[in-house]
């Protein structure tokens, strides 16, 4: 089997921003710590985070044309798989990983399963649906701090290493990032791909063919849920934290948002997406003090407005845009 | 006790389920005739509280607020329309779900900016202020008034909907929008028309919310996505299924809350109940959807070639 599915164009402008991104990232941290500057490493984790459950939402939105606005609920389930078992103690990685796993799985087969009945305006109102569901839950669940969330005693350990460090957590987030990035770009080239885009495309037409796409979207939905479950354990064990208002129903508008910035249907857009967005985030607030003092803690219009330009607008994303 | 308790709370239920109506009718029209998706609905009922407060504050009339929040969100609606939407009615849902959150977030920041963040007090209009005598039991007189208000509402609906030349116009619209045009209606103005006609509507929810919600900001949202429920229980499109659908929804939820713990309680172990009941109570709509859609993924009054089926 070749590493690599299909020949890389590596003069393309996409596949140079694309390594100068990625190589940036992977010389972060140490850049922070010359410079003292350790916030910036935590910042850009969280980038990383959303940048993964973005990469998540990409396989089913970008590719397979399900527009999902309940993911947040699968990244709320991976942080309270790290925050339950912690407060009983329990702080291996590899147990919490398996119950956000197994557990999102066996959600995201159910939900998929009566989702996919749907399809269009009435698949994204039951995913919301379901995933307001999961948040209520959340919020009822008075042992474990119900509306309050639950802090995190201690980060997640894996025996050999633990993310106790900073820098061990960046890096973790960095090669999640890496790996998804690398298996949804060969899950869409792969002849499961082709049946998903396929699906997209033309489902009558995919089903005239004699692709059952019902399973294959299924498929494409447990795994999209994963990789976003996956984020949700790390964002639990960056922020020591985990509350229902990680599956709030604007996290997942925001991990659309991500997605359509970056570029639908490009594999490494929701990067490019998850670092516009966040950086603009975090730079709204400041940008807004040195001209209008008064209203430093009204950046949100600015950014709803500029959701609104960016649905109008930019039909391809940002890295979408980029040649091939 | 028990009796005039289920009474009242059902009561309550058709209470919620008619103010669920007024958002769902605009909302579910605008999605039969345009297949706009408009998650910005929402801020359009947060838009009529603070107009109908800022009225009743100003000139102490109930009636002048109605009439500020109707019109107020109706303009807005007209203006949304006019200039910033009008060119994603063409797009797919996907273009549309983005903007529309995008112009949430700008709404609620608006508010917070005009009328700062805290909520804003509205008043329980004067003649209204008493209780009533059902049954034995008191009841509050605005809460019927809203029902009563509701159902008149939903009344005129049907009748402009399917009596007027302007019903049958929306009608033909949301079977065939093209068909329409070519017969030489302005169906630029008739998407206008509904959508002007749905943000009023959700004014008006607003406004006669007010008084029994705390008006502030983001206060539509947690109704958007009931009345999304709504309208998906009672099928796309369709104004006699978000009716029904509204009435149950608001009288499923209402009652879940009331009694599901007592339910549970004499189902389980005390703590047990303490723990899942309220969750299970808020869990309940969502699970009644999930239900519906399993069975029924169009809704159980989908709407088939006319917006009133």
């Amino acid at each position: 089997m070749k590493f690599f599915p299909q020949p890389i164009a590596w003069t393309s402008p996409r596949a140079i921003t694309a390594i100068i991104v990625l190589a940036m990232l992977a010389v972060l941290p140490v850049i922070a710590s010359a410079f003292d500057a350790s916030y910036y490493v935590s910042l850009t984790t969280r980038v990383l985070i959303y940048a993964l459950a973005a990469i998540g939402l990409n396989l089913i939105l970008g590719f397979g044309g399900m527009v999902s606005l309940g993911h947040a609920m699968y990244v709320l389930l991976g942080a309270y798989a790290v925050a339950i078992p912690a407060s009983h103690g329990i702080t291996s990685g590899f147990t919490q990983l398996a119950i956000a796993i197994s557990s999102t799985a066996l959600l995201a087969a159910g939900v998929g399963a009566v989702s996919l009945r749907t399809t269009g305006i009435a698949f994204i109102m039951i995913t919301l649906a379901f995933a307001q569901m999961l948040f209520f839950g959340a919020v009822s669940l008075k042992d474990y701090g119900g509306d309050d969330g639950l802090t995190v005693a201690a980060r997640s350990s894996f025996g050999l290493f633990d993310f106790s460090n900073n820098v061990t957590l960046y890096y973790a987030a960095f090669i999640a990032v890496l790996v998804a990035l690398y298996l949804s770009w060969r899950a869409v080239l792969s002849p499961f791909g082709l049946v998903l885009r396929g699906s997209k495309a033309n489902p009558r037409r995919a089903i005239a063919l004699g692709h059952p796409i019902f399973q294959y979207q299924l498929v494409a939905y447990i795994a999209s849920a994963i990789v976003c479950a996956v984020a949700g354990v790390l964002l639990a064990n960056l922020t020591l934290f985990a509350s229902p208002s990680y599956g709030a129903w604007t996290v997942s508008g925001e991990l659309i948002v991500i997605v359509i910035l970056g570029g639908l249907g490009t594999v490494f857009g929701p990067v490019v997406g998850a670092i516009i967005l966040l950086a603009l985030e975090e730079a709204l607030p400041t940008l807004i003090e040195h001209v209008l003092p008064d209203y430093k803690s009204n950046w949100m219009l600015l950014l709803g407005l500029f959701i609104f330009v960016v649905a109008l607008v930019l039909k391809r994303g940002v890295f979408g845009s980029l040649k091939r | 006790m028990t009796t005039q308790l289920a009474l009242s709370q059902l009561l309550n239920g058709l209470q919620l389920g008619v103010l669920l109506f007024l958002l769902a009718a605009g909302l579910t029209l605008v999605f039969g005739i345009m297949s706009f998706v408009n998650l910005a609905h929402g801020s359009l009922y947060m838009l009529g509280a603070y107009f109908g407060a800022a009225a009743f504050a100003h000139t102490d009339s109930f009636l002048l607020a109605l009439v500020a929040a109707v019109v107020g969100a109706g303009l807005v609606g007209l203006l949304l329309d006019r200039f910033a939407l009008t060119t994603l009615y063409q797009r797919d849902h996907l273009d549309q779900v983005l903007a529309t959150f995008g112009l949430i977030l700008f709404f609620n920041e608006l508010i917070r900016i005009i009328w700062g963040p805290s909520s804003v007090f509205m008043q329980v209009p004067q003649a209204l202020s008493s209780t009533v005598d059902i049954f034995g039991f008191t009841y509050p007189s605005y809460r019927l008034a809203i029902i009563g208000a509701g159902i008149a509402v939903a009344l005129g609906l049907y009748l402009l909907i399917q009596k007027t030349r302007v019903g049958m116009l929306i009608r033909a619209g949301a079977t065939n929008a093209n068909m329409v045009a070519a017969l030489g209606i302005n169906i630029k103005w008739l998407n206008t028309l509904v959508f002007a006609l749905g943000a009023a509507l959700a004014g008006l929810a607003g406004v006669m919310a007010g008084p029994i919600v705390s008006v502030q900001p983001g206060m539509g949202e947690p109704v958007l996505i009931l009345t999304l429920v709504v309208i998906i229980i009672g099928g796309l499109g369709s104004i006699r299924g978000a009716f029904l659908a509204a009435l149950i929804v608001g009288v499923v939820d209402t009652l879940g809350r009331a009694f599901m713990p007592t339910i549970m309680r004499t189902l389980f172990e005390r703590s047990t109940a303490d723990a899942a009941g309220p969750a299970l109570a808020s869990m309940l709509i969502y699970l009644f959807m999930a239900v519906v859609l399993a069975v029924k993924p169009q809704g159980l009054f989908p709407a088939s070639t006319s917006v009133t089926r």
